[in-house]
């Protein structure tokens, strides 16, 4: 029997993704967000989950898509080794489970800021489920910040 | 965890306690040879850790601390002197303790190091054989319970020889069953009354020791605290929400809430407040040591150790206070020779005060050594490229000293293994400033030097100023507050002033440097006008400036809690909050929104220095704005009579009446070409004009000079009088310059006008 695992996935329009469930803290509906000024592009603000001050990342910037209204996304908050760190999404879907028989590497045809960011995809048999990477995710954007004041 | 370990957990806070108050008692005892109490103190602490090592099976540190105990007891009883040689013997035992109770934290035993020597430079010390001394320590502890036994107290207090006391033991032991007390009262050898005291203080010590404290865990501490924080938002968020509510019963309940929680909140602060003394107790061991490695005599004195501060910001004031003080004995203080040529006290004195002040500790420390040698930090700047030898030329010694701070400064001329390596004081500056305190620094040459440090009560929980800037709302520390000024709606732009590209405020005829929040932010709106703007004037590493805001909103209670990783690279945040609705406000970093301001403009910077000079030597000082008037003539003009520089293109310039004009403001305003003026060559004309606003008499005219050059500070004295509406000539960086009489200039400038046929300044 092939290893199944579980998938919480979300929608990024066009695109369809997932993160491993067992990292995802919780899923929260659009919240407040106070922009930072001078911050990473990538970092859509800060929210205020329930006394604790959370990053919010802005996904759709960190793979290169246009940006969609931020007020409107909805949260999916990770854990990670720093603490929760919220990425900024579209839509939610399910938890979907998925058996590695059905997983593939990125395609070659993926390029730009998407492919550094994926694990691989999933073939749904409807669409296809492209897997984040999410320590990735947050250190890309922690190596862009390192690198700013440089460029200053 | 086991009983045991418990058992042994609390020995070692114990005695590191212990050994940390013996450190102090014996450099204090050292100082007053003759201190009973400061000997009974140490004696006790000593025979305490001998015993309970013995009792939990740490055979090294109870040999060598029963050694020290045998030494002690005879000092006590007086059969020895205390001299600095069994000074530094006891000294270099505590030493040995707390490396082996180290030991004991990290390995379980006390084993690894020999303490032969030690044990028999002691016993040297003692003047007797081993065997000896131990029995006399038998004889009077043997049987007994814990210290603080009646007889020991009488004879601290002076009422009893130790002799007394062993007399009425051994009566105890051989068969009478009274109290020691009672035997004592009986032989007559003490007054009833004397022993009544003495079982008082008896009774003090044991429920001091015992019942009034418990010991919790700082983790627990801190959690507690935290839950606090917590408690504190839910109650701003629920007294913005009972504003909106009129059921009384409701109403009463958040005040109340309201009341409890502050009083909780300044409970659970004092809970984890210490007194300064935990920290400044390890310094008079820390003088004495580097003192005697200096070759110099040094005291320490201080004052107010009980002034109590959070334990976080105690732990981040440890090294730095360290630090200052190693500074101070090694290069403040001079050696011994030097201090008696100089006709000073041969010992040198460091002196510490700590108190509170407006929610602030203000900690002083100063020395009566040598100080900074102003000129020496000067020429050291210059070598380092710190300063131009102008600035340095016309920069106080206000701003002269703080280079001291800077990273790799170090004016000692050599290198020693304890300071003079040019970090520290930056390290010093940096710590205190990460827990939002000040340092300043004050010095005078062969009087001494003083550091004033001023810092917060507490870290976790500070009063901020709310504000609000292009629809975001930010929390601005108080401790960084000055003042507040409110712009005239209606005239709101006309008051911020332009000097080249920098915007500054005359407040109170100085000027105010100013910085736009949204702008320094890069979230301007360029469509918003000036109005309703506010001043917000702020101070920071001793400079002030105008941060420019939309609205003030409120002050409030807030939890700083730090920025997530992602963000540490904005300069201009300290952290984060959660305001009273429930949505998050970033805190700005006074300081570091400072720095990013001067970055932005060079301009900016310059114009800071000089406001800042300017405050400091108003009295004989003024700041002159410089400009070229036709090909090649310098002069200047008094700054506060500048209303505004101004390019203007020539197109929009018309003529009326003979006079070039040109509309600016809603009104004509005469243009007077300064060089056609005073008859100078001109220079080869440029598009658009630069025009210097001047308002004479509620008319504005404008000059047109061929350059503004700079903005200079500094007394002017103008030397040869100089022709009409001139005021004389004066050397200004170096180069002649004409100073102008603007006013004249203007009359002369407006009259010409209405006589057209009349050169400007003919006879």
């Amino acid at each position: 029997m092939a290893a199944a695992q579980q998938l919480c996935t979300f929608f990024l329009n066009p695109y369809f993704f997932g993160i491993e469930v067992h990292k995802v803290q919780e899923v929260l509906r659009p919240q407040d967000i106070t922009r930072v000024p001078l911050s990473d592009a990538v970092v859509g603000g800060l929210i205020n989950l329930r006394g604790q001050i959370v990053t919010a990342i802005d996904l759709r910037g960190c793979l290169g898509l246009e940006a969609s209204r931020n007020e409107d996304s909805m949260n999916v908050v990770v854990r990670t080794e720093e603490g929760a760190v919220s990425f900024l999404v579209d839509e939610i879907g399910d938890v979907v489970e998925v058996e590695d028989g059905g997983f593939e590497p990125p395609p070659d045809t993926l390029e730009g800021p998407v492919r550094e960011l994926v694990r691989g995809v999933y073939k749904l048999k409807d669409q296809l489920l492209i897997v984040l990477d999410t320590a990735k995710a947050l250190r890309q954007k922690n190596e862009e910040a390192e690198l700013r004041p440089a460029t200053e | 965890m086991g009983e045991l370990d418990e058992i042994i957990k609390e020995f070692l806070v114990e005695s590191n306690e212990g050994l940390d108050q013996v450190d102090c008692d014996l450099v204090a005892l050292e100082k007053q040879p003759d201190d009973k109490e400061l000997i009974a103190r140490i004696f006790r602490a000593v025979h305490t850790l001998k015993g309970t090592s013995g009792i939990l099976g740490f055979p090294l540190l109870e040999s060598v601390t029963h050694a020290g105990e045998s030494l002690l007891s005879r000092i006590r009883d007086g059969r020895l002197p205390m001299t600095p040689a069994i000074a530094s013997a006891l000294l270099s035992l505590i030493d040995f303790s707390r490396r082996a109770i180290q030991r004991v934290e990290s390995n379980g035993s006390d084993s690894g190091e020999d303490g032969s020597s030690l044990v028999e430079q002691l016993r040297s010390l003692t003047g007797v054989s081993p065997s000896i001394g131990a029995s006399a320590d038998v004889d009077l502890y043997s049987g007994q319970p814990e210290t603080h036994r009646l007889g020991e107290i009488l004879v601290e207090d002076g009422h009893l020889s130790q002799q007394a006391v062993h007399e009425a033991l051994a009566q105890q032991q051989s068969g009478d069953s009274r109290k020691i007390g009672e035997i004592l009262v009986g032989t007559g050898t003490v007054v009833p009354k004397a022993v009544v005291q003495a079982l008082g203080t008896q009774a003090d010590v044991r429920s001091a020791s015992s019942a009034s404290t418990i010991r919790v865990d700082v983790a627990m501490l801190d959690r507690v605290m935290n839950l606090v924080g917590e408690l504190v938002l839910a109650r701003n968020r629920t007294v913005q929400f009972a504003a909106t509510s009129a059921d009384a019963g409701f109403l009463s309940t958040v005040q109340s809430l309201n009341l409890i929680t502050a009083e909780l909140q300044e409970g659970v602060m004092k809970m984890r407040m210490l007194a300064i003394g935990n920290v400044w107790n390890k310094l008079p061991r820390l003088v004495r040591d580097m003192a005697q490695a200096c070759g110099k005599q040094v005291r320490i004195e201080v004052d107010g150790s009980e002034t109590e501060l959070d334990k976080t910001i105690i732990e981040a004031i440890k090294d730095p206070l360290t630090h200052i003080v190693r500074n101070a004995i090694d290069h403040g203080i001079e050696s011994p020779e030097e201090r008696r040529n100089a006709g000073k006290p041969v010992e040198g004195v460091i002196s510490l005060r700590a108190f509170h002040e407006g929610g602030y500790v203000n900690l002083n420390i100063s020395d009566d050594g040598g100080g900074i040698d102003v000129e020496r930090v000067k020429a050291k700047a210059l070598a380092r490229g710190l300063m131009s030898s102008e600035q340095l030329a016309r920069a106080s010694e206000r701003e002269i000293l703080p280079l001291v701070f800077v990273p790799g400064f170090s004016t000692a001329e050599k290198v020693t293994n304890i300071s003079g390596r040019g970090v520290g004081m930056d390290v010093v500056k940096t710590n205190i400033e990460k827990i939002g305190g000040t340092v300043d620094i004050h010095s005078k040459v062969g009087q001494g030097t003083s550091l004033q440090i001023k810092i917060p009560l507490t870290l976790a929980i500070v009063p901020a100023l709310v504000v609000t800037s292009h629809g975001e709302r930010f929390a601005i520390p108080q401790v960084s507050l000055v003042e507040l000024v409110r712009l005239d709606a209606t005239s709101g732009s006309k008051q911020i002033e332009n000097v080249r590209g920098a915007e500054v405020y005359r407040l109170r005829g100085n000027l105010l440097p100013l910085v736009r929040l949204d702008r320094q932010l890069g979230v301007e709106d360029r469509s918003a006008t000036d109005d309703n703007l506010q001043i917000v004037v702020l101070q920071a590493d001793g400079r002030q400036f105008g941060l420019l805001v939309d609205e003030i909103n409120d002050t409030e209670e807030i939890v700083v809690k730090p920025l997530g990783k992602h963000l540490k690279n904005g300069a201009c945040f300290a952290g984060a909050t959660t305001m009273g609705d429930g949505r998050v406000a970033l805190i700005l970093d006074v300081r570091g929104l400072a720095q990013e301001a001067h970055v932005v403009s060079e301009n900016q910077r310059a114009m800071h220095g000089e406001s800042l000079s300017a405050v400091a030597n108003k009295e004989d000082r003024q700041q002159w704005l410089l400009f070229k008037a036709g090909a090649n003539a310098r002069m200047a003009m008094p700054l506060s009579s500048v209303q505004r520089l101004e390019e203007i293109r020539k197109s929009d310039v018309e003529r009326s009446d003979n006079q070039d004009v040109v509309q600016y403001r809603g009104q004509i305003m005469p243009l007077v070409n300064v060089a056609e003026s005073f008859r100078l060559e001109q220079a080869t004309s440029s598009d658009p004009l630069e025009v210097i606003v001047h308002a004479h008499r509620g008319q504005s005219v404008g000059f047109v000079v061929s350059e503004v050059l700079d903005v200079v500070d500094q007394t002017v004295v103008p030397e040869l009088s100089g022709g009409r509406a001139m005021l004389g000539t004066a050397v200004i960086q170096q180069r002649v310059t004409d100073i102008v009489d603007i006013d004249q200039l203007a009359e002369m400038a407006l009259k010409a006008a209405a006589q057209p046929s009349a050169a400007l300044i003919g006879a």
